[in-house]
């Protein structure tokens, strides 16, 4: 038996992150309260070095190591790097709500970033095993960031939620993975899709049915989404923002590699079956959320009806189709990162601001930040010339350019439904008046980043061909 | 010396950029300034549209002050390409004009945030010029969705009680409307892989295609125009809006519409609006005849307007789409072409007219806060100066010979009796409706004795408002007595257009 030396420097940034994490547990223990400032800073220096590593580990063509379970490509790097990207932003974003409210501590960076490892082990993830480490690794800290303010009954009830159906989707996912072990006889990705041709093609379908239960769990696609709204509504909107963002990109890539790398050959199978998915997570996302009175959970329907956007562009198992979808993928974590940190920005000690309500006025009390949000919603609504704009457009056309006119006719029919909850935030903030002339309050990064975050998705809705080009390369 | 110069990008980015300019000066104390600002930008425009007239060669049909194609989204084969023949600039002229009467009309009369209601009409006139000039379709749709933004901030947050329904109404239905529009141009881009109308114009297909695209196509500018039955969101919107954003709306929003069926519809699908060509001949004779009476019945002078223009604009569709009876009756061009050029003079005649009925109604009610007709009586005899403009475009409103409103509608009649003479008939019928309307709410309101105590202590209209009437009285009478340089600046490109809908695309 030769054992083949696996190239370590592949992954490096994964190596490096483990690293830094455990060295930041350490020296959290050792810091006072005073002096946690550089927990946070240590974080940020590791996302950075992290993002400086993935982008000189680039070498531009497909590698696989580690014996078949770890793969890098160009995919996996753009995606990192949007990971890397979206947790920085959360971590600015979160520092002052987690000190207003006593939770200010390391558990929320080194948590955070065990996540986040989760979520490139997934990204790169070249066998079944690799992507479910890499997906418990991000549930588990999911679980413990929810429950992170233990004395809040809501944060609680939330976490436990999330932790028993998360468990149970991986329970699925773990059966449907054991039925494509039994046929095809292997673990790694570029394997099953070779040894899929000849196999059994009732029971590879019945794993395949397992496998997507699971993986619809994780990606709340209807009608397996009972839990996104009670978790992002319960957590600490820091939390929420951590949960809301950079998850989809790792969901995405997941949905990739397993449909895609591992399973192309049985793509009448699973486009069937997302098809399905796709539809209601439009109806019900887009419908639902015209009746909630709580921001939280109004994006957290929205976030549904953007996963059923982000469904069309893989059904149709085109390489463009794909790329349509990443673009999607980066588009929202984008406008989901600044629609949180709206209302973190909004929420003071004792206040957490995110009632629909709260939004009354925001005109008067801050034209500057309703203009931001008034960008951030109607990009989500997918109203040019802002990005969502394009991302919707991206997978439209891919899903025409598929033969399917008909769903991509329901798409748009429930696209403009969900308009109207859009547009309702848009009314609150110009249209009525506030509640109270109290001016926001905080710091200065926070406020930069957040205005940098909204002109991005209106920057780049302006000149949307550079990232385009940078999805479409990632999968040719 | 103007043929280097990016006309058409200046003209859209100046209102734009200056829009934003004038954001800046956002708090209390610069109100001044941000009237200023506004004032400046949007006269600035309007002289730079000017060398796009000036310039204009009026012998040929093909596009001009063309730029680009550059390349902007190389994924979907996207271009900023811009360019303009003799239909869609006349309306450039008119966007440009109709926005420095806007800017002056909400001087005084709007005192809360005047910045970002200066800033959100010059940035909506930029989008309205981005429509007219882009010569890529996905570049169409961007600024024909972007506009509704602005639009829908004007109406929420300057409007009236109601303004809230009205606002989301009008957002929702347009919005709803575009939609489908931008399924047929994706499935138009799958088919041709570009997005440049000229190619989707050259573009042959079969006929359940065709029908399926140009149904798609009604839909978004049907809704836009508005045609019956899906004019509903108009009557509340124009009621709602502040003076100037009704003026927007029903000078140029409306026209938007139409232009889109000259666009995309007549030159996309030619086989399809002929199959169809009754339906639209139907609806259009509807919205003149129906729409006519709906007006005669309303209480509120902002309603009666609104209807009035619906019914106007049913003129417009009506001169494109009966082009094809015209033809196969009379075995040429001619009276067509007479159809189609009237159906652009009523678009712009009646963007004229409708701004002019609006600012007047304006006037009224930012002195009396109410627009019920039943409020007022005798204006003349405290307003006589604003009694004679009122009566004056009412005039033209009804189509009195001599006034814009005559030419446009007398050309579309004229070429209908060529069609079919009941058309021709039931088209004339509004001349007796749109006067009756028209004239019996300047009986009410105008004439007669002072009705109340608030009338009798109306003051008539200052400079600022004389000056922007005035300006509408000559633009509505030279239109109207010499019609001949705009009727000389599309004959080419309406000559080319119905040449290239009678071919076939089967």
């Amino acid at each position: 038996m030769n054992i083949e030396m696996p190239n370590f420097l592949l992954a490096l940034p994964e190596i490096f992150v483990l690293g830094m994490t455990c060295v930041l547990l350490v020296i959290d223990l050792f810091l006072k309260q005073q002096d946690r400032y550089l927990t946070y800073l240590l974080a940020l220096f590791t996302l950075l070095v992290a993002a400086v590593l993935t982008l000189y580990g680039d070498s531009g063509e497909r590698q696989i190591t580690f014996n078949g379970s770890y793969v890098a490509d160009s995919m996996s790097h753009v995606l990192k790097l949007g990971v890397y990207f979206a947790v920085f932003v959360v971590f600015v974003y979160a520092k002052d709500y987690l000190r207003d409210r006593n939770m200010f501590k390391g558990e929320f960076y080194i948590l955070g970033l065990f996540g986040m490892l989760g979520m490139m082990i997934m990204i790169s993830a070249h066998s079944l095993l690799t992507l479910y480490l890499g997906l418990e690794l991000l549930s588990l800290s999911l679980y413990a960031m929810v429950a992170l303010q233990r004395d809040s009954i809501h944060a609680s009830e939330a976490a436990m939620k999330y932790f028993v159906l998360g468990a149970i989707a991986s329970g699925m996912l773990l059966y449907g993975m054991s039925m494509i072990y039994g046929v095809t006889g292997t673990l790694q990705l570029d394997s099953i899709a070779e040894r899929a041709v000849s196999g059994d093609r009732t029971l590879l379908a019945f794993g395949l049915v397992f496998l997507l239960v699971g993986m619809a769990f994780k990606l709340g696609a209807v009608p397996f989404h009972m839990w996104v709204p009670d978790v992002y509504h319960g957590a600490p909107t820091a939390v929420t923002l951590y949960i809301g963002s950079a998850p989809k990109i790792a969901a995405f890539a997941m949905l990739v590699r397993l449909l895609v790398d591992g399973m192309i050959d049985l793509h009448d199978q699973w486009q069937g079956i997302l098809i399905i998915l796709a539809v209601l997570s439009m109806a019900v996302g887009n419908i639902v959320a015209i009746a909630q009175t709580n921001l939280k959970r109004m994006l957290a329907y929205s976030t549904i009806s953007h996963v059923g956007f982000l469904i069309l562009g893989i059904l149709t198992g085109t390489q463009s189709g794909f790329s349509a979808s990443m673009f999607y993928a980066l588009a929202y974590v984008l406008m989901a990162l600044g629609g949180f940190g709206m209302i973190i920005l909004l929420s003071r000690k004792g206040f957490e601001g995110d009632k629909l309500d709260d939004f009354k006025g925001l005109n008067r009390r801050s034209s500057w930040y309703a203009f931001m949000m008034l960008i951030l919603m109607f990009s989500m609504a997918g109203v040019p010339p802002f990005l969502g704009f394009w991302a919707k457009l991206a997978v439209l056309q891919e899903v025409v350019a598929a033969d399917m006119l008909w769903l991509a006719i329901v798409g748009v029919v429930f696209s403009v439904i969900g308009v109207f909850y859009y547009l309702r935030i848009v009314k609150l903030m110009y249209f009525d008046e506030p509640n109270s002339e109290e001016a926001l309050q905080c710091s200065t990064d926070m406020r930069l980043l957040i205005s940098a975050n909204a002109l991005m998705v209106l920057g780049i809705g302006l000149f949307p061909g550079a990232l385009m080009a940078v999805c479409t390369a990632a999968f040719s | 010396m103007f043929a280097d110069w990016p006309l058409l990008s200046l003209v859209i980015w100046t209102p734009i950029l200056g829009g934003l300019a004038v954001l800046s000066a956002n708090s209390e104390s610069q109100k001044t300034v941000a009237r200023g600002l506004a004032l400046l930008f949007s006269v600035l425009t309007f002289i730079l549209s000017i060398p796009l007239y000036a310039a204009f060669d009026a012998t040929t049909a093909a596009m001009q002050f063309v730029e680009g194609p550059v390349e902007w989204i190389p994924r979907f084969n996207i271009y900023y390409n811009l360019g303009v023949d003799g239909i869609a600039m006349p309306l450039i002229l008119l966007t440009s004009f109709m926005t420095v009467l806007v800017v002056l009309a909400g001087w005084e009369v709007i005192k809360e945030r005047v910045a970002q209601y200066m800033a959100a009409f010059l940035i909506m006139e930029g989008l309205m010029i981005g429509v007219f000039a882009a010569l890529d379709a996905a570049l169409f749709y961007v600024f024909w969705e972007a506009m509704l933004i602005p639009m829908f901030l004007i109406i929420g947050i300057w409007g009236g009680p109601r303004r809230v329904y009205a606002t989301m109404k009008f957002f929702l239905y347009t919005f709803f409307g575009s939609v489908f529009m931008l399924i047929a141009l994706l499935y138009l881009y799958f088919q041709t892989n570009s997005f440049l109308i000229t190619d989707f114009q050259q573009y042959n297909m079969g006929i359940i295609p065709q029908l399926l695209i140009f149904l798609a196509f009604l839909i978004a500018f049907a809704v836009k125009v508005p045609m019956w039955p899906v004019h509903t969101w108009l009557p509340d919107a124009h009621v709602e809006a502040p003076t100037g954003g009704s003026v927007i709306l029903a000078a140029i929003m409306l026209k938007l519409g139409a232009y889109g069926f000259l666009r995309f519809s007549l030159p996309i699908t030619p086989d399809a609006s002929q199959e169809l060509d009754w339906l639209m001949i139907s609806l259009s004779l509807i919205a003149v005849v129906y729409i006519g009476f709906v007006a005669l019945a309303q209480q509120d002078m902002k309603k009666l307007i609104a209807y009035s223009s619906i019914a106007h604009m049913g003129f417009v569709t009506l001169g494109f789409f009966v082009a094809w009876r015209i033809f196969n009756t009379t075995g040429s061009l001619d009276g067509a072409v007479m159809g189609i050029e009237g159906g652009i003079v009523q678009m712009i005649s009646h963007g004229f007219i409708s701004g002019a009925m609006f600012l007047c109604v304006g006037v009224m009610y930012d002195r009396m806060h109410t627009r019920q007709i039943s409020d007022y009586g005798g204006v003349a005899n405290t307003m006589p100066i604003f009694a004679a403009f009122m009566v004056f475009f009412s005039m033209a409103n009804a189509g009195l010979p001599g006034t814009s409103g005559f030419v446009g509608e007398f050309m579309v009649i004229l070429s209908s009796f060529k069609a079919n003479f009941w058309f021709a008939f039931l088209a004339a019928i509004t001349l007796i409706l749109g006067a009756s309307y028209t004239l019996w709410m300047v009986k009410r309101v105008i004439f007669g004795d002072v009705a109340n105590d608030n009338v009798a202590a109306l003051k008539d209209i200052n400079k600022r408002e004389f000056l922007i009437l005035g300006i509408l009285v000559v633009a509505v009478l030279l239109l109207g007595l010499w019609p001949a340089p705009l009727l000389e600046v599309m004959e080419p490109s309406v000559n080319n257009l119905l040449q290239h809908i009678m071919q076939s695309k089967l």
